[in-house]
């Protein structure tokens, strides 16, 4: 402004210049070049406001423009050759332990070897197992889902492979291939989605970890306010507690049903009932007999097993992200029934192949409670144990030679574990975990074990079951 | 056996009731679920999946919200993964088959909007970052607006029966909403300018509707909570470039807001977020009125 009015009195001035001062009213100047300054203000005022309107103008051109080009930008992503990836995550996992009695020699003394990875992880630094989750939706019918784990030994593991349908409706959908079976609360929770190290005795004992199966499973969602879900499942029945049998037809089969909701704003809860009923067809664990030799006995018959599962959210307002409370219960009851076989011939070779009655009636059960007590820290507790219960052995209980000193893995014992955690999650993707646990898995000693456990998800954000 | 006896009892309702309602809509967040409520009258039931004092980032998929999922005839979500962490879960077990993503069931509000925030790299590094933008749509009026105008389309796609009904009513709320959104615009022009330091990122689309100017946010990057290393570096940054209030959602937890607030010498304010958030914020006029008088009332 200043530099215009500046030019205004000296164009002024130069058109006053000319005209001699002496006959020409001062006043009448002043007046002029007072008109002059007005009128270039009010130009100067029209131009910039043009100015401001064409700043604005272009503003919001460039707006837009940035807005086409962001929208472009986005279709661009999402077009491509690669479009169609599907969710990629790797989930890396580890351990360092520390234990008081030597892992190779664990055993749930008490209950027939569930032949499942179900031990405490190898002392000093280990590797934990690998998972590598691949899943998407394969046409608007289908989607799929794959998990491998690659082992600390260098293997590979498929863990499940398995399709779902998306359009059944009515509450419906049918999964098939393998997958962790949805019995129970715990067992289809990937093992990086667990609050504690390892699973709870009766898991180990009853289920060899988890339950994981090559077959079908239907389930209805049914159409109340409150959640109440049923399900089957059909499977070949290879897995713990059932065998290979290489026969036709199912050779495993489970129902279940679960309800939950919530209660106020601040709980919210699930429970559930499952039965499962397996075949074994020479199912077989080693042992030694009261001489030391190598013992290989085997299981044919039926297995059952009932499970009553609960958990209990609290959340202030149902608003985890400060604390919560989870509280989760699960109780097992497992009967087998049917024939074993104990083989000593390529051991001490006294009694041969022998065969009698084999009945075990046994249970189990565990709680626990983990409680984030501020942001990013949890601390928990679990109480786990399995109950020796009976176990009628026809060959011991006929005297068909070896005795009970022969079958050292079904001694008289019931296995209690007390587990204490603390973990911290800097973020949703990583997690570390000091676990301490004292267990007494096998008859007459303890094992003190400490456990420091890293977790770290990488990729595609999956969602976690309540 | 009490229980058994409320199970039974709802179990006869479910099966026994007839449907009042045309349209069962599962709302993901309380915004969504007024803005139905508004669009869809008595025509449409409404169950709101979360409430203002839970983070919409963090719902876990309770055996609940798979009940409502599983009766639902239209699902709205916000979308641009703000649900990620629950609601594929709770579409995949209700066995649903009319709520599924790319089904006329499924609406994403997300999806009808010009996202911001766009990150040029996706990196967890960079905390829990939304690839496709910024997902926290609902705090400018015009998104609403245009979220209204999709959302009624796709009620009477659903519920041809009562197409006219959705049409008529949207065109109502729109006029209104309008009206609100001039009256708005008016009374909050005071603002422009105001500094603010926000907790998460979820007032962005508020902050550039209104030209208030983020100074900064008490979470290092977002989805992490704040850190005090973090929180002491943003007080000496306060120093050189103050802020006029340190703004929260109502489910952000106060505390570090308030060590802030207390230190720098400005308020903590909380704003209501969404319906529901404070007594004023009954429906979304009371959620934006309330909003301004909160912000408002610090410049006074």
């Amino acid at each position: 402004m200043f530099k215009w009015n500046l030019t205004a009195a000296a164009v002024a001035l130069a058109f006053a210049g000319p005209v001699p001062a002496q006959d020409v009213d001062l006043a009448k100047i002043r007046e002029e070049m007072k008109q002059m300054k007005e009128a270039d203000e009010q130009r100067m005022r029209a131009l910039e406001k043009r100015l401001k309107d064409a700043e604005a103008k272009a503003g919001k051109a460039e707006q837009s423009a940035a807005k086409a080009e962001a929208a472009a930008a986005g279709s661009a992503s999402r077009g491509g050759e690669n479009a169609f990836n599907p969710a990629v995550s790797l989930i890396l996992q580890g351990t360092y332990a520390n234990t008081s009695q030597d892992p190779n020699t664990f055993q749930i003394t008490g209950f027939v070897p569930s032949g499942g990875e179900v031990g405490p992880p190898k002392r000093s630094f280990g590797l934990g197992e690998t998972e590598l989750t691949i899943s998407g939706n394969i046409d608007p019918y289908f989607r799929v889902q794959m998990t491998v784990a690659l082992t600390p030994e260098n293997e590979a593991e498929i863990e499940e492979a398995y399709f779902q349908t998306l359009t059944l409706g009515r509450g419906l959908s049918l999964k098939g291939g393998r997958f962790l079976s949805s019995i129970g609360y715990l067992n289809d929770i990937h093992q990086h989605a667990w609050d504690f190290q390892d699973v709870p005795l009766p898991y180990k004992a009853f289920l060899g970890g988890a339950l994981k199966q090559d077959g079908v499973q239907l389930k209805w969602v049914a159409p109340m306010p409150v959640f109440f879900e049923l399900g089957t499942e059909f499977s070949s029945g290879d897995q713990f507690p059932g065998s290979d049998r290489n026969k036709n037809g199912v050779g495993g089969s489970s129902i279940f049903g679960h309800i939950g909701g919530d209660i106020g704003p601040s709980y919210a809860w699930r429970t559930g009932l499952s039965y499962l009923r397996f075949s074994p067809l020479d199912r077989g664990y080693e042992d030694v007999d009261s001489m030391g030799g190598a013992v290989s006995n085997s299981f044919t018959g039926t297995a059952k097993l009932w499970i009553v599962d609960g958990v209990l959210k609290w959340a202030p307002n149902g608003n985890a992200s400060h604390t919560n409370f989870k509280l989760q219960g699960e109780y097992f009851r497992s009967r087998q029934d049917g024939t074993l076989t104990y083989d000593d011939s390529a051991g001490s070779a006294v009694f041969g192949a022998i065969s009698d009655s084999f009945n075990t009636d046994q249970s189990g059960w565990y709680a626990q409670g983990v409680w984030q007590f501020m942001p990013r820290w949890r601390v928990g507790y679990r109480y786990d144990t399995v109950r020796y219960g009976t176990v009628s052995n026809g060959i011991v209980n006929n005297g068909l030679g070896p005795a009970a000193g022969d079958f050292p893995v079904l001694a008289n014992h019931s296995p209690t574990r007390n587990t204490a955690m603390l973990d911290w999650s800097p973020s949703e993707f990583s997690r570390l975990r000091l676990q301490f646990a004292s267990d007494k898995s096998r008859i007459g000693v303890t094992d003190n074990q400490v456990f420091l456990q890293y977790i770290y998800s990488l990729g595609a954000h999956g969602a976690h079951k309540f | 056996m009490k229980w058994l006896k409320y199970f039974l009892a709802s179990l006869m309702l479910a099966v026994g009731a007839p449907a009042a309602a045309a349209l069962n809509i599962f709302a993901c967040e309380p915004e969504w679920g007024a803005l139905a409520r508004e669009l869809g009258g008595d025509k449409a039931s409404i169950y709101v999946a979360t409430t203002a004092l839970q983070d919409p980032h963090r719902i876990e998929a309770r055996p609940s919200l798979i009940a409502r999922a599983r009766t639902a005839d239209l699902v709205v979500c916000t979308g641009a993964e703000l649900e990620i962490g629950w609601m594929p879960l709770v579409q995949r077990q209700s066995g649903n088959a009319r709520i599924q993503a790319g089904q006329p069931g499924y609406f994403e509000a997300a999806s009808q909007l010009v996202l911001i925030e766009i990150p040029q790299r996706v990196d967890r590094s960079m905390g829990d970052v939304h690839a496709a933008g910024n997902p926290h749509v609902h705090l400018d009026p015009s998104n609403i607006a245009r979220v209204a105008a999709a959302l009624a389309e796709r009620m009477a796609q659903l519920d041809p029966g009562d197409a006219a009904q959705y049409r008529a009513r949207a065109r109502a709320f729109l006029e209104r909403w309008q009206q609100a959104s001039a009256r708005w615009e008016k009374e909050g022009a005071p603002l422009k300018g105001m500094p603010i330091v926000v907790y998460h990122k979820d007032m962005t689309y508020l902050i550039r509707w209104l030209g208030l100017r983020e100074v900064g946010a008490l979470e290092p990057k977002p989805g992490v909570p704040p850190t005090a290393s973090h929180l002491s570096e943003l007080l000496t940054r306060l120093g050189r470039d103050p802020a006029q209030a340190v703004v929260r959602a109502a489910y952000a937890d106060p505390r570090a807001a308030q060590w802030l607030s207390e230190r720098a010498k400005i308020p903590a304010l909380m704003l209501p977020f969404t319906v529901g958030g404070s007594e004023r914020a009954k429906d979304l006029y009371g959620l934006f009125d309330d909003t301004l008088s909160r912000l408002l009332a610090v410049q006074k």
